[in-house]
């Protein structure tokens, strides 16, 4: 299979952002200028990672693409020694991810690797659930300290406290200090991320891989629904909203609930009746941590959690008063979903033929079924809740540079890379100190109007799915269930390149999310924001969705993704809902307009437009 | 049953410890129909029936004088002599008692399908056409759309000849088998008026995966898609769940339908804007895998399995099994190993890290 060479394509500059390179780490970069560094990229193949990356990256946001560059690989090749597998190497053009799989070549060397990956693995495989306990111990105590960090106002004059406890230390350097205990929670956050991952994925990968040797046509989503946990942490969320919606009802206060869509209108209104106020008080014990989940996929500044749009759980806790007042069943059907999973289990089990396999099967999925909870679970605690504190932390930084004159608005602070960000905060409090103009009051504002003409651009460039040089063999785990790279997912890839114009499709392939078959009109929601608009029975056809999306899905028939996998949020609750899902089709929002019919085949990952 | 020899019975009084009463095909459709699959109804003369006939008849004795001394590789001789004792089956009467009892199950017959001389098929199901080296190579004969009770009794006694034919009587002889120690049994059949018809194997036949179904269909008869004469509609479904993995629509240029005056089924053109169009619908495909996952169950192995929807009846009971017999490629062979040296999770994980995934 043939790819673009990467230089090639980095070598056509988008006219009007020339110089980009420097919104990123120069370590993205692919070069020209070093003839050993320059093969390699050559000979190496690069996939583009749409998973995380829908779009091209700002330069602040960087910062979680290489907290996972570190952490990902530095677990698989310096902590856990997996055998054949280095890290996973990254770069960037114009804006968005391109990453590869780094193997270890010597045979020998990876004979050496095995003792320490069977001690080293073994020790978390075995003794998972005692581990996983002090995760959570960890991550919590982390987003504690991280809500309890200060960024502090740089006031005119220090308060007098300074000199009377003789502290010896100003605001101007606990800014200075702050900031970087910021980023470096932020990196911490992300070590511990994938503590548990990099082995997770192992064994639900060769689960997966051992039941389809078995079993060569069974679809990936019946082995996610053997081990899937029912109660996820990421469903406590939309649970939260049908308790809410429950309250309303029960004390009384639904109508009032239910008089805007404006938040802050429902929120006065509530505060009026006495009832309202218990109502209140309940919706604030729910609030922390739980409207802490993001509104996308957590990755991106623009993220927002439900707690800074408090319209969107609104929406969510009138559509299920809406139900219960039609007398409809909210309740996840756990019980049901409990017994299917059971069954589908048995069945597939009884159609093995050898005692040797039948063993190897229980075994690989009792291990699978222990390290799965925190493959999901581990979403909300780093991804959701973490991110929307830190994203919200940062916004605080924004608003002193923005009061020192170095940025216009708060949300350009995401145009700057963090570590400028940290040379701008010593330009504003060197100046602050010193009384004079910091120097970026008149180098960062024009930066910032340019970096944003060329991420304008850069939305609008369409990144090659891979570049580069196929390998013959994938040993990353990550790589093959996460970004399903595979023989047949590179042919796609290759073939997608191809389509020049985009009304003329009529067919999108994506993974087989949830099974069934459904017809119905189209609705293109890019964020969650718009889901209001979803009328009963549409097809939803997003980005991506996550726990925030949940109430839509009591609404439409069935739901496509431009990205995710068959353990993506959508696949997961489309399967509990029981309707079809396809999901990763890459360019669905892209293609389809609100209001085309489409028949949506969630069994075998088509659909189908009709023109 | 009436009693312990009976000369006429329904399939469903039947189950595969029949074979000796009402020959392996007859058998296997009691089998099926007392497993609980929808099979077109029908009725056996048995090997009772057969043996009082060719006694009452007086034809049993003179059949083995006219077989005496004859060589087996002397087909000259042999053809003659099939020749008169078939046109004696053909031509001598049948006890009155026999006709009545022929004659009442065919009424009833088609009183239960709520068709007038409902068209049937007549064909002969031998006692042992299934043991393995023991093939009669009787005809064995199968006349398709039948009506009335004349045309009944004729195609009875022609299926009845099939066993007398030169190529049968010079095996017979060959392999040492005593002719009075042949029986014969006919099973007669609803005709299933089949809009559409394929056959489903319990196992992928590609690739021996026995998490699936696989459903071949045409319209018409299953003749199309049996011989291989069109690409049918191909499905596969999810044993466990009964999802449709798998739907490949193709181009059928022709389908088989009766021919009311020859009574034969026929290739005909389908025409031309229904040849895309998709066979069976996505229930009916369903509810056959869950019958085919019902048949294997019974049976105990995979299942290859003919089947017919019937125009002539309504939605939810208009799927029919014809026909129901082992899997024999993939069945005897093993199912792909996947476990590893070990067999402890770790081991496995290891093991597959170090091959990794081939990706070209």
């Amino acid at each position: 299979m043939k790819f673009p060479v990467p230089h090639d394509v980095k070598a056509k500059t988008i006219p009007g952002t020339e110089g980009w390179e420097r919104m990123y780490p120069y370590q993205y970069q692919f070069v020209t200028d070093d003839p050993v560094r320059n093969q390699y990229e050559k000979e190496t193949f690069w996939f583009y990672d749409g998973l995380h990356y829908p779009e091209p990256l700002y330069p602040f946001d960087t910062i979680w693409d290489e907290a996972w560059f570190l952490a990902l690989s530095q677990y698989n090749n310096r902590i856990f020694m997996v055998p054949p597998v280095r890290g996973v190497d990254h770069r960037m053009i114009n804006g968005y991810v391109y990453i590869s799989p780094v193997p270890v070549k010597n045979p020998e060397e990876i004979g050496s690797r095995v003792p320490h990956f069977m001690e080293r693995a073994g020790h978390y495989y075995k003794n998972w659930d005692a581990l996983e306990a002090k995760w959570k111990v960890k991550m919590e105590a982390t987003i504690r300290e991280l809500e309890a960090l200060e960024i502090p106002r740089l006031a005119d004059m220090e308060d007098i406290s300074v000199v009377t406890d003789a502290l010896g230390e100003s605001k101007g350097y606990h800014l200075l200090k702050n900031y970087d205990d910021l980023i470096n929670l932020g990196i911490k956050c992300w070590q511990y991320h994938f503590e548990f991952l990099n082995l997770g994925y192992a064994a639900y990968v060769f689960f997966l891989d051992f039941v389809q040797k078995l079993f060569p046509s069974i679809p990936a989503q019946r082995v996610t629904q053997m081990i899937s946990g029912i109660d996820v942490i990421m469903y406590q969320p939309d649970e939260e909203l049908k308790k809410l919606a429950r309250r309303a009802i029960e004390l009384g206060v639904d109508q009032a609930v239910c008089f805007s869509q404006e938040w802050t209108d429902v929120e006065a209104g509530l505060k009026k009746l006495p009832k309202g106020v218990e109502w209140l008080t309940s919706l604030n014990l729910s609030r922390e941590p739980w409207f802490q989940v993001s509104t996308g996929t957590g990755w991106f500044h623009h993220d927002r959690c439900w707690n800074d749009q408090m319209n969107v759980p609104l929406s969510g806790i009138q559509t299920y008063i809406g139900k219960i007042r039609q007398g409809v069943n909210i309740e996840r059907p756990t019980e049901k979903v409990r017994a299917e999973r059971d069954r589908i289990t048995a069945e597939y089990r009884g159609l093995i033929e050898k005692e040797e396999d039948r063993k190897q099967f229980d075994e690989l999925l009792g291990c699978a079924k222990t390290v799965f909870p925190y493959v999901e679970n581990h979403l909300f605690y780093v991804e959701h809740w973490f991110h929307s504190v830190f994203w919200n932390k940062m916004r605080e930084v924004a608003v002193i540079l923005k009061e020192h004159g170095v940025i216009h608005d708060v949300e350009d602070v995401w145009l700057l890379r963090r570590d400028e960000i940290k040379q701008a905060l010593w330009d504003v409090v060197t100046a602050w100190a010193t009384g004079v103009t910091p120097r970026g009051t008149q180098t960062w504002p024009k930066e910032i109007v340019w970096r944003k003409d060329v991420m304008q651009k850069f939305k609008e460039w369409s990144a090659p799915p891979a570049i580069g040089t196929a390998p013959e063999v994938i040993q990353e785990p990550f790589t093959i269930v996460l970004w399903g790279v595979t023989n047949k997912s590179l042919a796609d890839w290759a073939s997608v390149q191809e389509v020049k114009d985009p009304d003329s499709i009529t067919e999108l392939k994506g993974f087989a999310g949830s099974p069934g078959i459904i017809e119905g009109k189209a609705r293109v929601c890019r964020t969650v924001s718009e889901v209001g608009q979803l009328q009963e029975g549409e097809i939803l056809v997003a980005p991506t969705t996550s726990p925030s999306w949940a109430p839509a899905f009591a609404k439409i028939g069935a739901c496509i993704t431009d990205v995710g996998g068959v353990m993506s949020h959508a696949a997961i609750v489309c399967r509990e809902y029981g309707m079809p899902a396809v999901v990763g089709t890459g360019h669905a929002t892209k293609i389809i307009k609100t209001g085309m019919m489409l028949r949506v085949d969630g069994s075998t990952g088509a659909v189908t437009i009709a023109r | 049953m009436e009693s312990m020899n009976p000369m006429v019975c329904w399939f469903e009084e039947c189950n595969k410890d029949s074979i000796d009463l009402v020959g392996g095909k007859c058998a296997s459709l009691g089998e099926l129909i007392n497993a609980g699959v929808r099979v077109p109804p029908g009725f056996a003369v048995t090997t009772h029936g057969y043996a009082r006939f060719m006694r009452e008849a007086g034809i049993q004795s003179e059949v083995n004088g006219l077989l005496k001394g004859l060589d087996h590789q002397d087909m000259e001789r042999l053809e003659e002599a099939s020749r008169i004792i078939r046109e004696m089956i053909e031509s001598r009467p049948i006890s009155t008692e026999m006709e009545d009892l022929i004659a009442e199950s065919y009424r009833k017959l088609s009183v239960r399908c709520c068709v007038p001389a409902v068209p049937v098929a007549v064909r002969s199901s031998a006692t042992a056409e299934d043991l393995p080296g023991a093939s009669f190579a009787g005809q064995q004969d199968t006349y398709l759309w039948i009506r009335g009770v004349d045309s009944v009794m004729h195609h009875v006694r022609r299926c009845i000849s099939s066993l007398y034919t030169g190529r049968a009587i010079a095996y017979r002889m060959k392999m040492g088998f005593d002719h009075d120690q042949v029986a014969i049994s006919v099973g007669i059949q609803k005709m299933a008026n089949s809009f559409t018809a394929g056959v489903m194997f319990t196992i992928h036949p590609g690739n021996g995966d026995r998490s699936v179904i696989v459903i071949d269909s045409n319209f018409g008869f299953g003749e199309s898609v049996v011989s291989g004469e069109v690409t049918p509609d191909h499905f596969v479904v999810n044993k466990v769940t009964l999802d449709i993995l798998e739907r490949t629509i193709s181009q059928k240029e022709i389908c088989y339908t009766v021919d009311t005056k020859t009574q034969t089924s026929q290739a005909m053109e389908v025409p031309f804007e229904r040849q895309k169009v998709q066979s069976i619908i996505d229930d009916e495909v369903t509810e056959l895998a869950w019958m085919g996952k019902q048949i294997e169950k019974h049976y105990g192995r995979p299942m290859d399995i003919e089947w017919a929807v019937d125009k002539d009846l309504p939605a939810g009971g208009n799927i029919f099994i014809l026909q129901a017999r082992p899997e024999t490629v993939w069945s005897t062979k093993q199912q792909e190993s996947g476990a590893k040296a070990g067999g402890s999770a770790m081991d496995y994980i290891l093991s597959s890290l170090l091959t990794g995934k081939k990706v070209s």
